[in-house]
This record gives C-alpha cells, structure tokens and sequence, in this order.
C-alpha cells in the first residue's frame, strides 16, 4: 500500500523533527548558562545548598550526557518528577492532558462544521449581505486577542449584562471535565470564537476558487442540479487547502490555549505550563513543551494525510 | 432544412456598466451542419457559445434576443428548465478539458452523472450500455478500469474524447465546442476534429464551433461566421468565405493566416480590437481598416448580401477586394554567412531522465532555424540549454567557435549578451511592477552602460519594434499581448545580440497580431543580420518564417532541412504525417 509507506515516511520525518524540538527545548531551558539550581532556589540561598542540589539534579554532569539521560528517560515512558512537589509528573499531567484533549474536542466539534459552513455559504452569497456580515465579522474576531474575547464574555454572560454562566470552571484536575458542563460553556465558546474566523475564511476563499473552476461551469452546463455541483463538484476540492488550516487550528486548541485556560482557571495543560514557569518546574516544562510540539507535528501530519487521500492526483502519484 | 440552431438578435451585457459584449448577433445552423464561429480573443465568441446554453459568466447578463434550439426557446427558460436542457437539448464542450473534468472524480462517475441527471435510458444497465456506446464512439477504451481513472491519468486527447463522448451522450440536437482543440498536438487534434465531424453528421446535430483557427475551420465547417468586436461582421458558406472573403477584416484574417499547403507570406495588422464601452461609433474595424471612410463611422453597417448565402456588415462588402492581403514585398536575398550557433551531440534531461538525445544544429548569420515538434519532444529543452537556462545537458554549444559554459551565469557577459531568449508567454515573461523602459534598460545597465546611453538605446530598440517612445513609461497590464511580446522582443535587441532564441513567440496570440509579429522578425533578422531559433509547433507558421526547419520527435532530431522542401517534400514518415494532420484551407479548398 503507497499509502502506508506515504504514511511510514512521514511519521519518521516527524519523529526527527521532535527529536529536533527536544533538542532546542533542553538548549534552551537547561543547557544554556543559567542555573536551574539558582531558579529553583531562588535568591536567598546559601552556596551548600545550591551545590547540593546542582548535585542532585545531576547539573555538573556534561550538557550532552544530561540530555541523553532527560531523552532517554522520555522514551522509556519515564517522564521524571516534579521539581517542586517531589511527586511522578505523569500523576500531574495526565489529568490535565485529558482535560485539555476534551476542551479541544468539544470546541472542534463545533468550530469546524461551523466554520465550513459558514465559509461556503459565504462564496455562494459572495458579496451579498450574508457575505459582508460574515465577512467583517470574522475579521474583528480575529482581530481581538482571545483574553480580550474572554474578558468581553465573562462580562456579557456571567457578571455584567446577564448572571447566566459561571465566570470560571469549577472542576478539579482529578474530575471529569464534563461534571461542570456550565463552567465549559465559556472557554469553549471563546476558543470557537478564535478559531472560527480563520478556518471560515480559508474555507471562503478555496470555494470561490472552486466555483469559479471550469469544472463546476462544465458541471452546470452539464445540467447538474445546483446541489450535485455544490456537493460533488465544488465542495470537496473546496477542502483539501482548508484541511491544513484546520489542523494548524487543531494543534492550537491543543496546546496554545494557555490564556484561555487561564483565564477561565481551567484544569488544562495550558495552565499547567503556566504553572510550571512560575514555578519554574523544569521538568514539568519541558515534557508540557516537548507534547505540545508532538501535537503540532501529529496534526501536520494528519493534515498531509487527508489531503493526500482527498486528491486523487497526489494519492495516485504515491509510489 | 430544418434549424437546428437559430440565435436572434442576441445581446448581451456587462451588468455593471450596461455595456454591449457582443450586440445584434443572428445565425442558425441547420442539423447535421457545423458552422465556425472565428473571432480573435475578446471578440464574444465565448459569451455567445454560453448563451447558446442560457448562461452567463460573472458579471455578465443577456440584455435581449432569443436562442432556438428546435424549437424550443431557451433565454426564457427558468432556472430549473435550463437545467433540463443543459445537456439534453444543447451540451458544450470547453476548451480545456485538463481543467474541465473535475480532478476529483473518476471519469466514469463524469460520464454517469449526465445520464443521471437528465434520466437518460431509464435504468442503470441501459446507461451502463450508453457509456460503452459513447466511450466507443469517441475511440476511447469502455472496460470498468479504464472508466475507473481520475482526469489526470488521461492525456489531453484523451481528456477531451471525454468531454466529447460526455457531451453527445444524451443524444443532444444542438453541440457548442469552444476551442475543443486548442492546446492538443496537431495528430491529436485530426483525430478529435474526426470524431466530431463524424458525431454531428451521424446524429444530425447542429453544432456551433468557436475557434480562432482558419485552418481548422477549412477542414471542418460548412459555414463560417465571423465576429470582432461582439459583432458578426460576415457569414457565409466555408469555401465563399475563403475563396470571397468581403469584409475588410475578413480579408485581412484570412492574408494573415499562414498556410501548410499554400501561401507562404503572411500579412499582419496593427492595432487591436477595443474592448466593451470603448468601441467606436460605427463599424469597430474602421480604425484599422484601410478602405474606412466617413460614412463608416456614424453607424454600423447593415448586413448586405454579397452572394447567396454571403452576407458581410460593410458598405463597401460589394467592392473588390484592393489592397488587403496582397501584399507585394519582395522576399530580398538574405545574406546567409558563417555559423554563429553550433550545437553538436547535445544531449539533456531532467533529474536523470534523457529527453534529448544527441541533437545537432548550425545556425548561421542572417539564418533562421525552425525547431518543430508535437509537445514533450524536446524541442523548448534544446533552445533552453543554447540559453543557458537548462541545468542538465551535455555535448557542446559554440558561439563564434568559442565552446559555451552550461549555464547563462557562468558565461562571459558578452556571450550572455549575444544570445537572448524571447519566451512565449509576454503575460508572464515581463515584470508587472517595472515599466516598459525599466524592464527594456536592465540589460544595459548589467553591461555597465551610462544612464543617458542606456536611455537612448532603449529609444532605438521601440522604433525598431515599432513602437512609439511614449511606451517607456507604461507598464505591461496597460499593453495588448502583440506590444507586450514587442516589449520582449525588445529587451531581448537592446543588448545587440547576435542570436535571438524564440520560444513559441506567437503562440499566445491572435493570428493578426502573429502575422505582425513575424513580420516583425523577419525585418529584424535581415536588418540586423541576427541568427535566429525559432521554436514551434505551428508547421504552417515555419514556411513563413523560417530558411531552414528542424524536425524533432521524441528527443531527437528525426529530420532537417531547407523549410520549402523539408514541408514540401517531407522524406521521413513522421513528417510526412504530422503535415498531413495539419488542417489546410488550401489542401481543403481544392
């Protein structure tokens, strides 16, 4: 199967390219000249306790070695142990991963079908009123950064204007995300709204392209009812350029949303990494840092895949 | 007879300025009768194919007239009533059918859909079978694998037997084909113009043939309308046409149209047709046309009869033709001195594939080689690597006996000078942000030449190309396709090369301005003395052009020679046969 080796080639281009990342992460927060010791003590510290724990953490050892104990590890599943708890990271992070997984997935579930709707709706009322509404409006949504958004909704929906909604989410990282519905509404209609224009506007613009095509011209004279030409002819290649932008957004939602999650105090690994540098939690901060780039690549990943699949040429060129 | 096709007063607009895109066209085409619709680009014939259809582009709206196909009128029609029409009663085939078919979907499926949508047959199994009949007719394979491939996995003549084989399936009476076989390689195209020319009288279907090609139309219509500027300014049978032309611009078409079988000098014309909202008061062609006089300019001119079945909108339609298309400039001597160019046992390729193999050519001064051939025969490679512009050849160029580096950038400044290249596509071998003069100067100023020197050679080279100096500080979206192939043209002469490499100059213009253009070249090359390449794969074009032509196929060069005889008296089998698929209006007219 071409595709399979397709598949193969790529998901070792991308563990190349997280080993790359790891490298950059472990430069940047370990090897470079400043002192995780120092960090984590802080200033008021006496040198004997500074030297022991520099022995502890095994920081006189060479850069090369420490890296190669941190990857190791790593790969052996062993992700460490918080520096400022004492306790396994994975106890800390695995919750928050699946918290974060749910928040993503609720908010896809929504943005994506909206946003493609919206998106081809707006090329077939290309710039009547349903378009330049919809048009403008993602615009000023993408213009306004997300904590903005947040801030705007907590106002409108759970303080100021209307007391409908709770302005944070009340859940432990321990409990199911799904145990405090009202408290996702927020986060999760803030990172629609951030998502939405982007996607929307792709999907706008690859529709126009398509139904100004000489094929879905042909298909009209051909006598194809308007739905065939929109569902068959126009749509489907309407998607493959909208399917990159929907995993560069996905990638997002997994990984970037550190405001939102802040902002509505959601259990997440965005706020988790927050946490770890204020903490400055080394361990926790490069394993939260390392994953995020992982979900980056994986969704790049999936991105070439369907696109792959959905284009006859480029799927029929695979050897 | 009965009509097939009858079209009326048609008028159509654009919507935002209420502007006429083409105005008071009438004309039918009775069953089994192909009529050519000829037009330069711009001339509405595109706009008036789709309305045959009762569609309109973007931004374009059908102001009046009617459209018959038998008897039913379709302008009229509502939305849902045209669809059912649309490939039932009047189908099209577009001109490109590599971006017509929908890269996504199995030819098959393509095929199906139509039958579907318009319930052809009854049952899947009898649509089944019409697929096979079709796929049949147009030549094509009709096993399930063969409709099983995406678009891509077809070649173009393939591709456009689809759109053939999808546009009769549902038995329609009237067919609009749009260029069908522009872009397809001369054999291709004989066996497409065959299979339509057998399908329309077979089934009796009035087909409308939108082309720009005179040869072509020679060999396939019965009738001829031809339109400029969103008129029809003549009609009549195929051979009056030629034999009678009576409208000044049909004149001129037909003296500019150069001819495998025939005349061998062909005459261009200046200017160009004004686009919508600018045309003039009166007949459009009276700016050019050297028999204009006041009268033509206060109205346009009513369709008088020249013979039976001859009309032509002109008011001197009856008098004989003077002047046009009899041109009596002397082919002078050239003067054919020493080889510039010497290219030997060259062969080239692409990440080591060989698609040139052991090519030899001698251009000598004052001398122009023609290097012909179907697409992918090696030929724009071999004029590439001579440029300097191809990574991957071996063997030995020579200019002026001095051995040539592979590539333009590692070649002396004077070498790089002395051959320049003139691309095909003049919409896309000019910088859209640089004026006319920036673009023109570059080479000078690369070469180190004073600013008032490089100014004043800039000047020179638009006389020699025949354009005023105003032109310097115009940029290229504000010229026509001939000035902007004139441009590059000149930027090629203003560094005083001595080899000029042409690659398909002509082929993205309209046959006027193709003329002139080689025209052009032509004064050019006797002026100067420049040695010239002029690659091509318009045989007809190569009698008027060329001393000596080069016949290439599948990398190598299978047949070389002085152009009156290698065309003439071809001795090698594939040159016999690409002559004789090239359409004629002589060899049609005899």
């Amino acid at each position: 199967m071409p595709i399979l080796k397709f598949i193969a080639r790529r998901l070792g281009l991308g563990v190349l390219t997280i080993f790359a990342v790891s490298v950059l992460i472990f430069l940047v927060t370990q090897a470079f000249p400043s002192d995780p010791a120092q960090a984590i003590l802080g200033r008021e510290t006496t040198p004997e306790a500074l030297d022991a724990l520099r022995q502890e953490l095994g920081l006189y050892r060479p850069a090369v070695t420490q890296f190669g104990a941190w990857f190791f590890d790593i790969l052996q599943g062993d992700i460490g142990k918080s520096f400022v708890t004492q306790l396994p990271l994975s106890d800390y992070i695995a919750p928050r991963v699946g918290n974060s997984l749910f928040l993503m997935l609720v908010s896809a579930v929504f943005s994506i079908p909206i946003s493609i709707a919206v998106g081809a709706f707006s090329a077939l009322r290309r710039d009547q009123t349903f378009d330049k509404v919809s048009s403008t409006t993602s615009l000023v949504l993408a213009a306004v950064p997300e904590f903005v958004m947040g801030t705007g909704l907590i106002l409108l929906l759970s303080t100021s204007v209307f007391q409908i909604l709770p302005a944070i989410t009340l859940i432990d990282a321990g409990q199911k995300p799904w145990s405090d519905i009202s408290g996702m509404v927020l986060p999760v209609l803030t990172l629609i709204l951030a998502v939405t224009p982007y996607v929307s506007r792709t999907m706008r613009a690859s529709m126009i392209e398509m139904l100004e095509s000489d094929y879905v011209e042909m298909a009209r004279l051909k006598g194809m009812s308007e739905r065939t030409v929109l569902l068959r002819h126009a749509l489907p290649n309407a998607l493959g350029p909208v399917f990159q932008v929907i995993a560069l957004n996905l990638a997002y939602l997994a990984g970037g949303t550190v405001i939102v999650e802040r902002l509505f105090n959601f259990p997440g690994i965005g706020s988790a990494l927050a946490d770890s540098v204020r903490a400055r939690d080394l361990p926790a901060i490069q394993f939260l840092t390392l994953m995020i780039a992982g979900v980056y690549v994986l969704m790049n990943l999936l991105a070439d895949v369907a696109t792959v699949i959905a284009t006859p040429r480029l799927r029929t060129s695979l050897k | 007879m009965s009509d097939g096709l009858r079209i009326v007063d048609l008028r159509l607009d654009v919507e935002a300025t209420g502007c006429d895109i083409v105005d008071q066209v009438s004309i039918s085409i009775a069953k089994g009768r192909v009529l050519a619709l000829v037009g330069e680009s711009g001339s509405g014939k595109t706009t008036v194919g789709l309305a045959v259809l009762g569609h309109t582009r973007r931004g374009v709206s059908i102001n009046c007239g009617k459209v018959f196909c038998g008897e039913t009128e379709i302008l009229n029609l509502d939305e849902g009533d045209k669809r059912k029409v649309r490939g039932r009663l009047v189908s099209y085939v577009p001109q490109d059918p590599s971006s017509s078919l929908n890269p996504a979907l199995r030819i098959g499926l393509q095929l199906r859909e139509v039958l579907e949508a318009h319930n052809f047959g009854g049952s899947d199994e009898a649509r089944k079978a019409r697929i096979k009949e079709m796929m049949a007719e147009v030549l094509l394979p009709s096993d399930d694998e063969y409709l099983e491939r995406y678009p891509h996995q077809l070649s173009g003549g393939q591709q456009q037997r689809v759109g053939l084989a999808m546009a009769f399936a549902c038995r329609p009476s009237v067919i609009v084909l749009d260029e069908p076989t522009t872009g397809l390689d001369v054999s291709t195209q004989e066996h497409v113009l065959k299979t339509i020319r057998q399908l329309t009288r077979d089934h009796g279907v009035a087909a409308l043939y939108i082309t720009h090609d005179l040869a072509v139309i020679a060999d396939l219509a019965d009738d001829v309308a031809v339109m400029y500027a969103g008129r029809v300014v003549e009609q009549g049978e195929v051979a009056e046409i030629f034999k009678n032309p009576a409208h000044p611009y049909t004149r001129h078409l037909v003296a500019a149209a150069p001819d495998i079988a025939g005349k061998k000098a062909i005459i261009g014309l200046a200017g160009r047709a004004q686009s919508p909202g600018k045309r003039p008061v009166g007949c459009a062609f009276a700016p050019r046309c050297e028999l204009a006089e006041d009268a033509c300019r206060v109205e346009f001119p009513a369709m008088v009869s020249v013979s039976v079945r001859h009309d032509a909108a002109c008011i001197k339609a009856k008098q004989s033709s003077s002047g046009v298309g009899a041109s009596t400039k002397s082919e002078s001597t050239r003067k054919i001195g020493e080889p510039v160019i010497e290219v030997s046992a060259v062969s080239a390729g692409y990440s080591g594939n060989l698609v040139v193999h052991d090519v030899s050519l001698t251009i000598r001064k004052g001398e122009c080689l023609a290097l012909v051939g179907e697409s992918g025969s090696g030929k724009t490679t071999v004029s590439r690597a001579i440029g300097g512009l191809h990574r991957e050849w071996t063997g030995s160029i020579r200019l002026n006996g001095r051995e040539m580096k592979t590539m333009a950038r590692q070649r002396a400044v004077a070498d790089r000078l002395a051959i320049q290249y003139v691309f095909q596509n003049p919409y896309g071998s000019l910088n859209p942000r640089r004026t006319v003069g920036d673009s023109i100067v570059r080479p000078l100023l690369i070469d180190g030449k004073s600013k008032h020197d490089a100014r004043r050679s800039v000047l020179e080279v638009l006389d020699k190309v025949s354009l005023p100096s105003s032109y310097t500080n115009k940029y290229p979206d504000q010229l026509s396709g001939g000035e902007r192939q004139r441009i590059a043209i000149a930027r090629a002469l203003v560094s005083e090369p001595e080899v000029l490499v042409c690659d398909e100059v002509t082929s993205a213009l309209d046959v006027l301005v193709q003329a002139a253009i080689v025209d052009l070249l032509s004064d050019l090359r006797r002026q100067l003395g420049l040695a010239m390449l002029f690659v091509t794969h318009n045989l007809p074009l190569v009698r008027s052009i060329a001393d000596e032509v080069a016949v290439m196929s599948e990398g190598r060069i299978v047949e070389v020679g002085p152009s009156e005889s290698v065309i003439g008296n071809p001795q090698q089998q594939y040159t016999q046969s690409l002559i004789l698929a090239t359409p004629s209006i002589e060899r049609s007219m005899r």
